[in-house]
Parts: C-alpha cells; structure tokens; sequence
C-alpha cells in the first residue's frame, strides 16, 4: 500500500463535520504554522518538499509563493482555483466533497504564509452542491475560531469565502478565474503583469489548485523534508488520479509519484484492469489537454524503461513519444474505441470552451470540430487530415492563453499515433462506432 | 447557422417594474455582497444571478438582469455580456427540470449517447427543446467532473450518476411526481457519489 | 533601450511596445495590427496578427522567447532582438492568423461600404493565402441599426473590441458590448437600444472592418469616388479638426483625420461627425494626402534608408509582397 497523506481518511463517518475532522488530527497545520513558525518559515518548507502545483502545469508551489510581491499597505489574496473541468479530472470535486475541512485547513495555513488577510475559493457552478458543503465547514471552522479574527489569539486574522462560477471551462486559466471572480466575463488577461504582482483587483494575488493547498497541510505537519522523500526525483510527495474510461475500477486514487503506470492501470488497488476483459488500446494520462499515447507508449518509454506516474518520466520523449501528468485526469480506452470520435469530444469541448478572445483559437477550434464531423459523417477526405495538421500547428503557441494549446495537442497526438485510423475512414468513406454495441448491452444490463 | 437576428430582445418596462428579490432572496444577496472588500460589489455578479434565476422562474430575462444591475449598482451592458458568457445561465425560458447529460470523453466511452437518446425518445424531445407540459428540457453539457462515475447527467444542484436506462425512467419520475422547480441553489439536492 | 527589429536597432524609452518600436523605424518593419489602437487603453492582444518573434530576450537574458509575442502588448526590453518581415516562421504564422480571420468573414467587398479604406483587405491581401480552405458556411447575422446614425453589420465584425473600448474610455455609459463566447461572441447591445451620445460616432472610425458603418453615408458613393480634405471648426465639444469627404461641392462624411497607421488623430464629437454637411460649416484647409502606407521620406530616422533597403531585399526574398505595387 502506498502512502496516503490527503484522503486517507475518506472512509471515516462523518469526516467532513469539524469534530470528527479535528479528532483525526485536523487542523494541527494551522496550530504549528501560527504558533511555532514564521510565516516565511512555512514558504520555506514548501519549497523543501518539492511540492508542484496540482492544477496542471506542475509549477514549484514554493517558488511561485516566493515572487508574491509585498507592497506595504496593500492587500494580498490567496484565491483557491477549485474550477475543475478539464475533462477526465474530478479529483477535487472527491477531496471537497468528502473532506472539505482539508482544503480550509490548507486555506488558512497558505494564507498565514502569505500573509493574505482574505482568501477565496473560486469553485465551478456546477459543483453548487459542493459549495454547500464547503460552505457549511467554512461556517464550522467561524463557529470554532479558526477562521476570523485573531486566530488562536494569535494577531493572525482571516476570511475565507466561496464564490461559484457560472459554467466556463475558462475559468479554470488563473487570470481569466480572477476576472469571473471580479464580476466579468471569463477572458484570460494578458500577461504580464502576472497575478503574483497584479491579480484580484489589481493585488498581489496567489492562485492554487485545491489539492496543492490541501498539500499544505501534511507538507507542514510532517515537515518538507520528509515530504520530499516520497517520490521520485522532482516528483515529490503524492497525487491524486482521477481515473476513468474502460476500467474496472474508475474513481479518485491518491499515489506515492513514482508507481508504474502498469501497476497504476492492472494493479488490484488501483484500476484493476481493463473491463470486459479487453485489451488497452490508449491511455490520455492527465487530463483531456495531454497528448494520447497508445498502449506501447504509455506502459514504456521509447527507450523501453517502464513508464511511471510521475512529471519527468510521462513527458520522457517530449510530444514525439510521451505526454504530460498535467491534472491527474488518467482516461483508459479499450481496444474497441474510435481514437477520431475520442478526439471529437474533445475538439468538441475547446470549441465550446474558447472565450473568444483571440482568432487563431476563436475561429481555429470551431473549424476542427467540423472537419472531425466530416470524419463521423464518413465525408472526410485524405488531405482533410493534413488540414488539421496544419489549423493545429497554426493555433499553437500563437493565443493569449493556453487554452489554445490545449486544443491543438489532442489533434497533434491524435494523428501523430493513430494516423491510420484517419487515413482509413477517409478511404473507406465511412465511419462506424464499433465501441456502440457493448455500451448499450451494458447499459441494457444493468 | 442561420441568420440571426441580434441585440433585439425586447425590454418590458411594466415587467421590469414587477420584479423584485423577496426578502429571504434579498438576504442572500446581501450576504454574498458583503464577502467582497467596499465598492466591489461586481464581484456578486455571478453568485447573485444564480440566485436570481432561481427566484424569477428558471431564467433570466432582460428585465431580471435589468433588475440586478440596479442592485448591484453596475450597467445593464454588463450583466448581459456576463450572463451570456457562461453556460449556466438561461437566456430563454426552459422547463421545471433542466436535464444535463454530459457528452464528453469519458461519458461518451460509457454511454452517454445512447443515454441523450433514450431520453429523447421517452419525453420525446430533442435536444434543446423542452416538454410540452414544461416539466423538462434537455440540453447536453460538456464534462462536469463526474467521469470517474459515468455517464451522469446534473438537474439543478443534483448530480446523478452512474446512469443506466433505469436510473433515468426513475430519476424522470420522481422528478415529475415533485413537479417542482429545479434550480442550482436548491439545497435539497440529491447526489450519488 | 535599445531594440533591433529586423537588423534595424533604435533607441526608446523604456515602456515602449515592440509595435511601437517598430513604427518608429517605419512601415517595412511595422507589423499589420488589426486590434491595437494606440489612443485606446488596453487595446491589442487579440487578434494576433501583430505577432513577431524575439529571437534575444534581452542583452542581460538573451535566450529567445519560446513562443511568438503580440508585438503590441510586448514591452521592449534592453538589446532584445526581434524578427518580423525576415522570419519565414513569422509570415507562415500571420498567414495562420489571417485565414483564421477570415473563416467567419463573408469578404462581400464589392458591397461593403469600407472597401478601399478596410484594414482587413489590405491585411488579406499583404499577409494572406490566395484562396481560404475553410468549407463550411459561414455565421450570418441580420444588419442592424444601432441609432439614428450607426449601422452594425456583425458579419463582417473581426472582435477587435476597439469600439468596446471607445464606449469604455470615451462616453459615460456604455450600452453595447460582447455578448457570447467563442465563435458565437457577437457585438450587440442585448436589447433594443441605441448607442447615442456625444462621442459615440468615433466607433466608425476605430472600425478596422465595414461592421460599424456611419448610416449617413452608406452607398452615397464609393470611397475612392471622394475626395478627402482637411477641414477644421470651432467646435465646444472637441478639437473640430476632421477629414471631409466630398463630391464635387457636397460633403458626403465627416470623419477623423487618420494617421499613418490609420488611426484617429484625434476622436471627434457627433455634431461635428452627422450634423455638419455644409461646406460653410467647415474652414478648407487644404486635400489630403492619402498615405495609408506612405513611406520613409515621412519620418524621422532617415539614417536608417539604407538599412531599410537591405530589409526590403530579404522581403523581397521571402516573397514578401510590397503594398506600394498593388495592381
Ligand atoms: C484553459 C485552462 C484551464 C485550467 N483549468 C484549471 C482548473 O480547472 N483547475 C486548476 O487548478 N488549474 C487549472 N488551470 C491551471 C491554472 O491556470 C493555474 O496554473 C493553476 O490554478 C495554478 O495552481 P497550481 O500551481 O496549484 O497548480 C487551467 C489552465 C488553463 C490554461
Ligand atoms: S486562447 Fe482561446 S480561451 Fe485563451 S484567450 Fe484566446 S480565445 Fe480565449
Ligand atoms: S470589411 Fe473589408 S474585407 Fe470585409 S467585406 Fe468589407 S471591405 Fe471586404
Ligand atoms: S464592430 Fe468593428 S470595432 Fe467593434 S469589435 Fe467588431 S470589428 Fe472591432
Ligand atoms: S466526461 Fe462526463 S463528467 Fe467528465
Ligand atoms: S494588433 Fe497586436 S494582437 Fe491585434
């Protein structure tokens, strides 16, 4: 059994209610931070555990805590990004859900490092349910003075709030959060300046992920050197997984870095294996923006070294043969899926998804999705397959934000492995979705 | 697409004048202002329209937003340029009961398909329309962090999931029986995580 | 600083954009902007057809940036290199962009009232590809009539937000603005309003397209059938310096007096835009000179002709296409 250190206690009654929280253990971060250390002091035990931020681009969480500017007299905010929607991640909505005085105890111990005097937690609308949830451990943890003014008489004062979003992926890009949590449209800003300088109302702002602040908490607890001796290499600590698709066991794992993605897929504590029996045909490993890898690469590097479920050795080979951790959202698809209508959905989504902003992802993304339709109408022709190549290579790297990017990946990787199935529905002029049958019998099933 | 015409939608005076947030509504409000530092009151915007959805049927019309710019001291312009951003906002009238069937990935490889078209087929709708008794419109949404317990569908503040042809004649009932309003701020919502 | 644009280096003040920069050496290195406006805060960004690529990020950290930058919203920093008109990555990516444009736009030009004057035409025709691969039908809206004077003819709008920004920084209150997202974002003013107010013509002006069109001349006549002269008035309200367009002894428009690069000089009011068609309105003072791409004998940095000239040989063979020689 790999270690624990965020939802080890999912399975206890009661564990979202305060009391039964605090008798775990909960909320010791807050008492150690406040009463023995120095707010640098935790920054400093961040940085030693080698904490990477858990929302998708793996950014040092201490560094990014460090170039926090600290004006005098002017007010600094921590804002928790809790927008979760990259398709295949809901490992947040589970921690939230389940354990919700986590993510305010790592609010609070975050915050007194920051020096933040109000924090939020910008959390997508569609989760309102679990905005209750936090909601009513946010009114416990008043209730208590954990949270308000002079916390355990300490002159360390703090609010903390929730805000709900109105439904846009967007939102999840830290700039384009700090917008909606100002009233506006989703559009991600232009940068710089970056938050760390000019954010929520134009204060020095820090934006995290809900699980790299739940992170706080043990990191503190058991100190950053410790920490840091799970994993491997930079990848320290542990992670959480959303998995799913065709395994038998979908649903939230929390993993010591370092596993392989073979024990992570086949092993009993974890996925258990692909459903039905079948054979794996491709892993989308961190979230709907990584490249697709079909089985071969994602079991093994090129270089033929197992493949392992951290930062470095998923992104071993650059985009040519590897992909990236990204979220932790780990998609498994058997050998009976359509990697063309997989790739649909997802065009799909960063269609609907773009803010509009700037043309290349604006315009580009629509226009992706209706040549992949042509695909599923069996009208696509061969070079229609050159043509999103090339929208693709057209929108990278040229959009204000990298939503752009993550639109164009999926159809790079998507080509680049599975290029044939492209080329054969395109010859033979039709398209059928032999992963049909077998989901309507189990749907029919049940 | 077709032509469309834009920037038209009629703006009811007299409708406008008979708008107003009741007083436990109004609270709320007030409540969710006050998480916000003096003279950033814009930053209730998306938390009060979720509010004010509820409160005015469901949607919200031009007149409603009209009615919440007023609150929230802010130009009309503003609050409809936001409410149009976001998917979660109605700009027309929908039924009781807004059913959400994710279509993403992970859904699709479980279902999701064939769930939208049962569902078609038994209210006999498609997609984006509504019953005729007004009990339910169907829409298809983008991935809503359920896919580890897919295919799921959301109504309102409810996330069900799992889903399987019998869990949804199940779920359609109930929600018929209730014949209530369904919105995102309920707080008796039902979720089988 | 110092800069160096396309082997061209000059000295700016900190706090200058790489765009700046770049029309301050002149029109051969200048990239095309389509968003950018510089008497409008916060514009630029968007559109991205103003990208470049720094080749040296600074003399202090000289490693290239990553990823091209909108040259508008770039500061410049000490000894940054930057490559426009000569790197082939750069055109390529531009052409990108200016498909991207034109996916949603119906190029009705021989119907549009800013044909002859439109920023994407000519954007289209320096920077684009000969045909477009885009295959599907395009969005079509209904034309409409924002007021008395503006019409708003959304599909041709290209989302600069330039006149988002002229309701924002220039009148009071603000009744149009972006509605939607993605591709399904539309200028609009939600409800049935009209956009009136002193200064709310100037979105003609800023206009890079035929979307916001002045209502008052709509096919009085082709804009290359007008002649434009420089005319001025006592005006309360603004600097009363404009541009008549005339026919014979007729005064078509009014409009701004444009720069170089196209831009209002200075924002006019209303009275002086739709309600001064006389002649005996306005003091004559003299024809125009029509130099949308004027050339270096306008500006400051003679020394760097010859320079410029090596640029245009590496243009040239690049296959770049010189607007002065339009058929
Ligand atoms: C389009 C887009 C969507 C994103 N969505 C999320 C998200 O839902 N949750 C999240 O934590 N980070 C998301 N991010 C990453 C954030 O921009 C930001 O990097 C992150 O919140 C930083 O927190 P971390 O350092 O703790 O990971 C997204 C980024 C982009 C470009
Ligand atoms: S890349 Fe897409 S989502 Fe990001 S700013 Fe541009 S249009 Fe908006
Ligand atoms: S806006 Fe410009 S490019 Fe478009 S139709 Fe009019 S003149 Fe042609
Ligand atoms: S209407 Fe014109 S000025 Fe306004 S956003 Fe569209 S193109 Fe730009
Ligand atoms: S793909 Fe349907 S909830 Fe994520
Ligand atoms: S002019 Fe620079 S991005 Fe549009």
């Amino acid at each position: 059994m790999g270690r624990k250190l965020l939802i080890h206690n999912d399975h206890i009654p009661n564990i979202h209610t305060l009391d039964v929280y605090r008798a775990h253990g909960g909320y010791a971060s807050v008492e150690k931070a406040l009463k023995i250390m120095q707010p640098d002091q935790v920054t400093e035990e961040v940085k030693k555990s080698g904490l990477r931020g858990r929302g998708g681009a793996g950014f040092p969480t201490g560094m990014k805590w460090s170039f926090l500017a600290k004006p005098e007299g002017v007010p600094r905010y921590l804002v928790c990004n809790a927008d979760e929607s990259e398709p295949g991640t809901f490992k947040d909505r589970y921690l939230m859900e389940k354990i919700p005085h986590a993510l305010i105890e790592g609010m609070i111990t975050s915050s007194f490092a920051l020096g933040a005097k109000q924090s939020y937690i910008y959390i997508r609308g569609e989760y309102f349910y679990v905005a209750r949830i936090l909601e009513a451990a946010i009114a416990e943890a008043y209730a208590a003075g954990w949270l308000g003014k002079n916390i355990l008489g300490t002159d360390f004062s703090h609010d903390c709030s929730v805000q709900v979003g109105g439904g846009a992926y967007i939102c999840g890009e830290e700039t384009a959060l700090l917008e909606s949590l100002e009233g506006k449209r989703g559009n991600p800003r232009i940068k710089p300046p970056f938050p760390a300088v000019a954010g929520l109302w134009g204060c020095p702002t820090v934006v995290n992920n809900v699980e790299t602040i739940a992170a706080v908490v043990p990191i503190v607890n058991m100190g950053g050197e410790e920490y840091a001796k799970i994993g491997v290499g930079k990848s320290t600590g542990t992670k959480l997984i959303s998995a799913s698709g065709h395994i038998n066991k979908p649903g939230v794992y929390e993993i010591e870095l370092g596993i392989t993605v073979e024990e992570f897929i086949y092993g009993e504590e974890y996925c258990g294996g692909i459903r039905n029996g079948k054979k794996l045909k491709a892993v989308v490993a961190g979230g709907s923006s990584v490249p697709i890898l079909p089985t071969e690469l994602i079991l093994k590097t090129a270089k033929g070294e197992p493949r392992l479920m951290t930062y470095e050795s998923l992104s071993d080979g650059g985009f040519q043969t590897g992909t990236m951790l990204g979220s932790g959202g780990f998609i498994a698809m058997d050998e009976d899926t359509s990697i063309v209508k997989n790739l649909f959905t997802f065009s799909r989504f960063y269609h609907h998804e773009s803010c509009g902003q700037c043309s290349p992802c604006r315009e580009g993304t629509g226009w992706i999705e209706k040549i992949l339709k042509k695909f599923l109408d069996g009208t696509a022709n061969e070079s229609d397959v050159d043509l999103l190549w090339d929208i693709q290579s057209k929108i990278e790297g040229k959009t204000i934000c990298p939503l752009g990017e993550a639109a164009a990946w999926p159809v790079a990787a998507a080509i680049r492995h599975f290029k044939h199935e492209f080329l054969e529905i395109a010859r033979n002029k039709k398209f059928t979705d032999i992963s049909h049958y077998d989901r309507l019998n189990k749907l029919a099933r049940v | 697409m077709g032509s469309q015409v834009h920037g038209a939608q009629k703006f009811d005076n007299a409708k406008r004048a008979e708008i107003k947030f009741s007083d436990e509504a109004m609270k709320i409000v007030e409540t969710i202002i006050s998480r916000y530092p003096e003279g950033k009151q814009k930053s209730a915007l998306l938390p009060v329209l979720h509010v004010a959805q509820a409160e005015f049927g469901g949607w919200l019309s031009p007149e409603t937003m009209d009615y919440v710019a007023s609150i929230l001291n802010i130009k009309p312009v503003e609050v409809f340029e936001v409410a149009s951003f976001y998917t979660m906002y109605n700009l027309k009238p929908v039924g009781k009961c807004v059913l959400e069937v994710c279509q993403t990935s992970s859904c699709w490889l479980n279902g999701a398909e064939d769930i939208v078209k049962y569902i078609e087929k038994k209210l006999n709708i498609k997609v984006g329309e509504t019953t005729k008794d007004g009990m339910f419109t169907l829409k298809v949404a983008e991935c809503l962090g359920s896919c580890g317990t897919a295919p799921m569908l959301q109504c309102g503040a409810s996330y069900h999931e799992n889903l399987t042809y019998e869990k949804v004649d199940t779920i359609l009932e109930n929600y018929r029986a209730e014949g209530k309003l369904r919105s995102y701020t309920d707080l008796d919502y039902k979720n089988t995580l | 600083m110092k800069v160096t644009i396309d082997g061209i280096t000059i000295d700016v003040p900190k706090g200058t954009t790489i765009l700046q920069a770049a029309r301050m050496i002149g029109p051969e290195v200048a990239p095309p902007t389509m968003c950018y406006y510089s008497k409008l805060k916060t514009s630029g960004g968007y559109c991205r057809t103003c990208i470049v690529k720094v080749t040296q990020g600074s003399a202090a950290n000289p490693t290239p940036m990553p990823k091209p930058v909108a040259s508008c919203r770039t500061e410049v920093m000490d000894g940054m290199v930057v490559e426009n008109t000569i790197n082939k990555d750069v055109l390529e990516a531009r052409k990108g962009v200016v498909e991207f444009l034109l996916v949603n736009h119906p190029l009705d030009c021989p119907v549009c009232d800013q044909a002859g004057e439109c920023s994407l035409q000519d954007l289209g025709y320096e920077h684009g590809a000969a045909t477009s691969r885009y295959e599907f039908p395009r969005r079509e809206f209904e034309r409409i009539d924002i007021g008395k004077y503006v019409q708003l003819h959304m599909n041709r709008c290209i989302m600069c937000f330039r006149c988002v920004k002229v309701a924002d920084q220039l009148t009071e209150k603000r009744v149009h603005g972006v509605m939607h997202r993605g591709d399904a974002a539309e200028i609009s003013t939600y409800i049935e309003n009209v956009i009136e107010n002193d200064f709310s013509g100037n979105v003609i002006d800023v206009c890079p397209v035929g979307a916001l069109t002045d209502k008052t001349f709509r096919f009085k006549s082709r804009v290359w059938f007008t002649k434009p002269v420089d005319a001025s008035c006592d005006c309360k309200k603004c600097s009363g310096k404009v541009r008549l367009w005339m026919k014979g002894e007729d005064v078509l428009r009014v409009t701004a007096r444009k720069d170089q690069w196209g831009e209002a000089e200075e924002f006019i009011c209303n009275e002086c835009r739709f309600d001064k068609k006389k002649t005996s309105d306005w003091k004559i003072e003299g024809p125009t000179k029509v130099d949308r791409h004027s050339v270096i004998s306008q500006n400051h940095y003679n020394h760097l002709n010859e320079l410029k000239v090596q640029v245009l040989k590496q243009q040239k063979a690049l296959g770049f296409m010189d607007i002065n020689k339009r058929p």
